[in-house]
């Protein structure tokens, strides 16, 4: 796997750890703001080869795990209607509602499926014409092209049984609310490589000027993330603090155009809630006016509001890097992944599954 | 590999209620599909049950077998059935001899599907050496079932040199895997999502009971413990051993065989190989000083060339498995939680 193998070596990761130990002199926190890095983080062990001195902070870039209690709610409500199919990402689905998650409205006889893209979600919509076809459109910029090119392939084919459920997050004011609370003790940003390939860089050098913070855009393989810590280290330990791109395999400054313009067709950004955060004020996608036909929410009459939140459950606290997973009290007790109490506990890039995965409960890792 | 016997006439081309009413069409079934196809002495008396004499210690394992897609790359839900309980059976000790096969049959299912299974079940245990010797047939209305469910239960004689035993482990012990992991679980993902790779990945399904008869004959009591990482992977299995045997488990990643296109779809699906299924693969528990021979002579077989010995058991961190990753950091290997890939198998 060209691109990959090399990311994965054991010999360059051994030198830029020698170098990062060489380069460190005193205690940095340093945030990785996407899920997946959280997971390859510690499902390389790369953790515990760290000198004590970084401490990683797990960020909010979990989107299954920030979307509202509310709007599962609202899924396993259109689920429970024999007329729609509601189709997921996979993940969603063994995400706790109030009442109960979708998994649990599929046992009950709901018509869930798990698909790997919203196109096929379209084709279902185009082969069952006498049901309506939900899609649960969770993410951050990442999926958010595909999920409004599923919108503008429904338009073009005349579909009038297909709409999006969207629970779409963006990653620049998450971090500024991170930033803006009075706790925070993040000293630098690793940015979300994924995300910077769809947007672009240009959406964070205001955050590094404002907040004067280095924010290194880093990929996921052990090589990119032990570059990308390094690279923040350097800046941290000079005193300076800018906008560095360590994945230059994959991320552009401008982004990715095509993708840009299929998100701006189909969306626009608004206020959302944040599940464990609040809100925050432009910080998602809605579907534009021209398209309200393929919005679930304002299609389908749904009465449903607020939600309930396990009151004991910390996730706010996790994805807000306040403390670490392992630090909860009912972290591998009250709460595993089999029976979740909070959505970072389920998700493949939750902080919590990923403690909970690969960490042994006996603490290889401080909390 | 199918048999191309043409498919008898059947009067119908699927499957309905009075196929499994125990009536005329039952029969009719029966005798054209089945007792025709797997006749052997014990079948051929047409009894409630069989009848046979086995002398000694005797394994014997049930298993029910409801994969979907029922036809994938490599393999089919008949064959599946056949290896999968004969492969139980192998983790024993024990060779299998005679298999009973259960249908639970969905009314539609296409009779040419009934056909192409019962061919493979044909084909699956001639290649074993196992007898079918007896069996039940049961269907079900249109949408209370999908298309067919299988149920195996098989009995063997346990090999005179085998002990196989949880309490054997000890530390130190080598951890030995058969061959590359994750082959049919993504072979089977990659059928349901429509997937297609640049290869096609298939199944690893095939019986194992020839290996390990001939490993358990030169090596014996060498080899303490066996198991076949089938639904949950080598992880689950892993955390299984460990927290029965009380002990540690050390492995790692550099060691642990994958192939390189089920690597990457792996990664395109989100799936750790760890926790994906296999059929078609062994590890064996084996006393340190035996695990180099045992290791080269299993290599020497068609689908063991990349055999490996992926770690070893310890006192310490007791029921807990623990990976090396290839960057040389060390991380907890946890049990599979809820259900990576339902009905695998």
């Amino acid at each position: 796997m060209k691109y990959v193998t090399e990311y994965r070596s054991a010999e360059i990761a051994e030198k830029l750890l020698a170098e990062i130990k060489q380069t460190v002199s005193k205690s940095w926190n340093i945030m990785e703001v996407c899920g997946g890095q959280t997971h390859s983080l510690v499902k390389n062990g790369i953790l515990n080869m760290l000198p004590k001195e970084i401490n990683m902070v797990h960020g909010p870039g979990c989107p299954v795990c920030v979307t509202p209690v509310n709007l599962i709610d609202k899924a396993v409500y259109l689920a429970l209607n024999e007329k729609v199919i509601l189709c997921s990402y996979g993940d969603m689905i063994r995400v706790p509602g109030s009442g109960m998650s979708l998994l649990e409205a599929k046992s009950k006889g709901a018509d869930v499926r798990i698909l790997y893209s919203p196109l096929e979600a379209v084709k279902i919509a185009k082969e069952n014409p006498d049901r309506q076809v939900v899609f649960f459109a969770v993410g951050f910029e990442t999926t958010a092209p595909a999920n409004a090119l599923s919108v503008i392939q429904a338009h073009h084919e005349g579909l009038k049984n297909y709409a999006i459920l969207t629970s779409h997050v963006l990653v620049p004011p998450a971090m500024e609310a991170i930033m803006s609370d009075v706790d925070c003790r993040v000293n630098a940003f690793l940015g979300a490589g994924h995300v910077c390939a769809i947007m672009g860089m240009n959406e964070y050098y205001p955050i590094a000027e404002k907040y004067k913070i280095p924010i290194v855009v880093t990929g996921f393989e052990p090589v990119d993330l032990l570059e990308g810590i390094l690279m923040a280290i350097k800046q941290l330990e000079s005193g300076v603090y800018k906008l560095e791109n360590q994945y230059k395999r994959v991320v552009e400054s401008e982004g990715n155009k095509n993708a840009i313009n299929t998100i701006t067709e189909v969306f626009e950004v608004t206020d959302r809630e944040w599940r464990g955060i609040g809100e925050i004020a432009n910080s998602g996608y809605g579907v534009k006016e021209k398209y309200r036909l393929y919005d679930a929410i304002k299609k389908f009459d749904i009465n449903i509001t607020g939600g309930h939140e396990d009151p004991t459950c910390m996730s706010g606290d996790i994805m807000k890097g306040k403390i670490k997973p392992n630090a909860c009290p009912n972290f591998g007790i009250k709460c595993t992944p089999a029976k979740p109490l909070g959505a970072p506990m389920v998700s493949s890039e939750g902080a919590c599954a990923a403690y909970y995965h690969f960490h042994s409960m006996a603490n290889l890792i401080e909390a | 590999m199918i048999l191309s016997c043409p498919l008898p006439q059947l009067d119908f081309d699927v499957i309905n209620l009075g196929h499994g009413s125990g009536g005329t069409l039952t029969s009719k079934l029966l005798e054209a599909g089945v007792f025709k196809l797997f006749e052997n002495d014990l079948l051929n008396k047409k009894h409630d049950g069989a009848v046979f004499e086995l002398n000694g210690k005797v394994a014997m394992s049930t298993d029910t077998y409801v994969v979907s897609p029922i036809f994938f790359e490599g393999g089919n839900i008949g064959d599946l059935a056949v290896n999968g309980t004969i492969n139980d059976l192998a983790m024993c000790g024990a060779e299998a001899k005679y298999l009973t096969l259960a249908f639970v049959l969905e009314e539609g299912l296409k009779m040419t599907e009934f056909w192409d299974i019962l061919l493979s079940i044909k084909t699956a245990s001639e290649m074993a050496g196992v007898q079918i010797i007896t069996g039940d047939t049961k269907v079900v209305e249109r949408g209370k079932g999908d298309k067919i469910f299988i149920n195996t239960t098989g009995i063997g004689k346990v090999h005179h040199k085998a002990n196989i035993d949880i309490s054997n482990i000890k530390p130190g012990d080598k951890i030995i895997l058969s061959g590359p992991l994750a082959r049919h679980g993504i072979a089977i993902m990659s059928e349901r999502q429509g997937l297609k790779f640049e290869s096609n990945i298939t199944s690893d399904t095939r019986p194992l009971n020839d290996i390990v008869l001939s490993l358990l004959e030169q090596f014996g009591e060498a080899i303490h413990f066996l198991r076949d990482p089938t639904r949950g992977g080598l992880a689950t299995v892993l955390n299984e051993i460990a927290l029965d045997a009380k002990m540690g488990v050390d492995i790692s990643e550099r060691e642990i065989p994958v192939d390189e296109d089920v690597r990457s779809a792996c990664e395109m699906l989100g799936l750790d190989p760890l926790y994906v299924a296999n059929e078609g693969l062994f590890i064996a528990i084996v006393e340190a000083s035996a695990a180099d021979e045992l290791l080269w002579t299993l290599r020497e077989w068609e689908h063991n060339t990349d055999a490996s010995i992926i770690g070893e058991f310890t006192n310490d961190h007791a029921r807990q498995v623990l990976l090396k990753s290839n960057i040389g950091g060390r991380r907890v290997v946890n049990m599979l939680a809820g259900e990576q890939l339902p009905r695998i198998c």
